[in-house]
């Protein structure tokens, strides 16, 4: 099995977020794995050493998303390619990214194409599906469960909620919903052996793209810290008055009851 | 600058979802005085195009055949698409709800457009339609602006006002038929999971425990509150992970994030990526037997002391307030 993961650096959930110029500053920042990606990785190695095959990690990034690829070799990953688009692109989008990854990809004959249904950072979930059409293949997101046979797919889509099980077939693209899996942590001789792995660098020309081909088409012009709220009442006294007092205040100043 | 958009009424269970009212009410603010028109797909549903008027629509195009019953990104994507070509509109809206999730991408792939995701405000500002969206999980805000091309965003269920119902107003309804083929993924069973209550990213009332609640008969207490106030529950990633409650009710930076009028955590210690999924909500209120933790700190109510006296005592004095209410 021919199988790619879309993989997204993004900051540590721990990280406090400030705004520095305009921008979220990175200093000091810890970087990880998106963790919905983390789950296309497990699955992907999970995948591969039942039915054999390849797995490529793809990130659009830069030269720092190295990193996150090696841990991603780590895990069990084959190779690695990184499109570092640094040097020519300053403010991308997911059209953007989708049509790079696509461009990337359209040429690979992927069975199987496997990414986090979103990102933490950016939250907006879009890659996975346009990454699809633009390859013409179905796609299901938000997976908690996958079975392959042959060309045969039976996945368990998560819908609020509910649980919807779709039959389709490969080639196919996926997007991991928290509960398809377990990610492994990187076992120690794993991250040895990521450092003789393939990672492979490109840049846009590698792709025969320019940058008119992939300009965005929105554009951040604000970033901002919501307001810090500010300490709240903690009620004292006797547990039955507490509740009263909470109710009242809940109707009367809060006004939501 | 006037723009014909057009916005996807979601249906569930044969009623029109809240979260088309407040795309229509979002679509209003970028046609800046243009056409606003209802899209409504499935196998029969003719009968919600008043509602959708009634909410604001001007017109409404139909799509109607049995192979969209259910959603299928295939059928919806062919149904969608068709009107997009029939009306070539400037601007699009759809709820950021699981289906607008699957398909805004793919439409916005499919036209080369861009999109702005889980919008929770929109407004026109120097010459633009500016989107206000969440980052980082909320922890931060940005605002947007589309550059080229359709104006398209997916509404955040439960931040945009939908406009004032009008029972009186009329608008024409149309039917555009469109074989719908190819559908490559087919579902084969649905699981219902989602049991009692309001579904949690629309509710107003969110009440939800962590790992204080110590076990799955520990939400007990809340599901009561919920219902009491016509809320849903939800939890902390802790009570997940200690298998008190099922993964769907997570509310967090790798969950759900919910931005209710009023959020009452109770046995929640606070942590950051729990925060993340509920510190934007109107009103918090939090119940901790521990006076340090965290969630005091971002609470607008505090109470010290143990989920399972307060939570029983403040359902009954909520059922007082409602009768005598």
């Amino acid at each position: 099995m021919n199988i790619y993961v879309l993989m997204k650096r993004t900051f540590d959930t721990e990280e406090k977020i400030s705004i520095s110029g305009g921008k979220i500053n990175e200093d000091g920042a810890e970087f990880i794995i998106n963790p919905y990606d983390e789950y296309a990785i497990e699955e992907a190695i999970q995948l591969r050493d039942a039915n054999g095959g390849e797995i490529t990690v793809l990130s659009v990034g830069n030269e720092e998303t190295e990193k996150q690829l090696r841990t991603a070799l780590a895990m069990g990953a084959d190779k690695a390619v990184l499109i570092n688009t640094e040097d020519d692109i300053e403010n991308g989008d997911q059209y953007t990214t989708a049509k790079i990854l696509a461009e990337y990809l359209k040429d690979k004959d992927a069975d199987l194409i496997i990414g986090g249904n979103v990102a933490i950072d950016g939250g907006s979930g879009q890659v996975g599906p346009r990454v699809a059409e633009l390859l013409n293949i179905p796609y299901v997101t938000t997976i908690t469960k996958l079975e392959i046979e042959g060309t045969n797919v039976t996945v368990t889509r998560d819908v609020e909620g509910d649980a919807e099980i779709i039959e389709t077939s490969l080639p196919l693209l996926i997007t991991a919903q928290q509960g398809l899996n377990e990610p492994r942590y990187p076992s120690l001789p794993g991250i040895m052996k990521a450092k003789k792995k393939p990672l492979e660098e490109l840049e846009l020309d590698d792709l025969d793209l320019e940058e008119d081909d992939v300009e965005a088409k929105t554009k951040t012009i604000e970033i901002y810290l919501p307001p810090k709220k500010e300490a709240g009442k903690v009620l004292a006294g006797d547990l039955n008055d507490q509740v009263k007092e909470l109710v009242h205040l809940l109707h009367t100043e809060a006004k939501v009851i | 600058m006037s723009r014909k958009v057009v916005v996807l009424g979601e249906v569930r269970d044969g009623s029109l979802r809240n979260v088309s009212f407040e795309a229509i009410a979002a679509a209003k603010t970028v046609a800046e005085g243009g056409e606003v028109i209802g899209v409504l797909v499935g196998e029969s549903v003719s009968a919600l195009s008043a509602e959708l008027v009634q909410n604001g629509a001007d017109r409404v195009v139909l799509v109607e055949n049995e192979k969209l019953k259910q959603y299928t990104s295939d059928g919806y994507a062919q149904a969608l698409l068709a009107v997009i070509d029939q009306e070539q509109p400037e601007g699009l809206v759809l709820g950021h709800t699981a289906l607008g999730k699957d398909l805004a991408p793919r439409i916005a792939g499919k036209l080369s457009s861009g999109l702005i995701s889980d919008v929770t405000a929109v407004e026109e500002a120097g010459g633009n339609i500016v989107f206000t969206r969440p980052i980082y999980s909320g922890k931060a805000f940005e605002k947007k602006i589309v550059t080229d091309g359709l104006i398209f965003a997916t509404v955040r269920p439960n931040n945009i006002a939908p406009l004032e119902k009008d029972e009186s107003r009329a608008g024409e309804v149309s039917s555009l038929s469109v074989d719908i083929k190819d559908l490559r993924a087919i579902i084969k069973e649905v699981v219902r999971k989602a049991s009692e209550g309001v579904d949690l990213s629309e509710a107003k009332v969110v009440i939800s425990g962590g790992r204080g609640v110590k076990s799955a008969e520990g939400f007990e207490p809340l599901k009561e509150l919920a219902q009491v106030l016509g809320g849903a529950v939800g939890a902390s990633r802790g009570a997940c992970d200690a298998d008190y409650c099922d993964y769907s009710l997570q509310i967090g930076q790798t969950g759900k994030v919910v931005t209710p009028d009023l959020y009452i955590a109770c046995g929640i210690s606070g942590a950051i990526q729990h925060l993340a999924g509920m510190s934007n909500s109107k009103v918090i209120v939090a119940i901790n037997k521990d006076p340090e933790a965290n969630i005091f700190k971002i609470a607008d109510y505090g109470i010290v002391g143990d989920l399972f006296e307060a939570v029983p005592l403040l359902t009954e004095e909520f059922k007082k307030l409602k009768v005598h209410s």
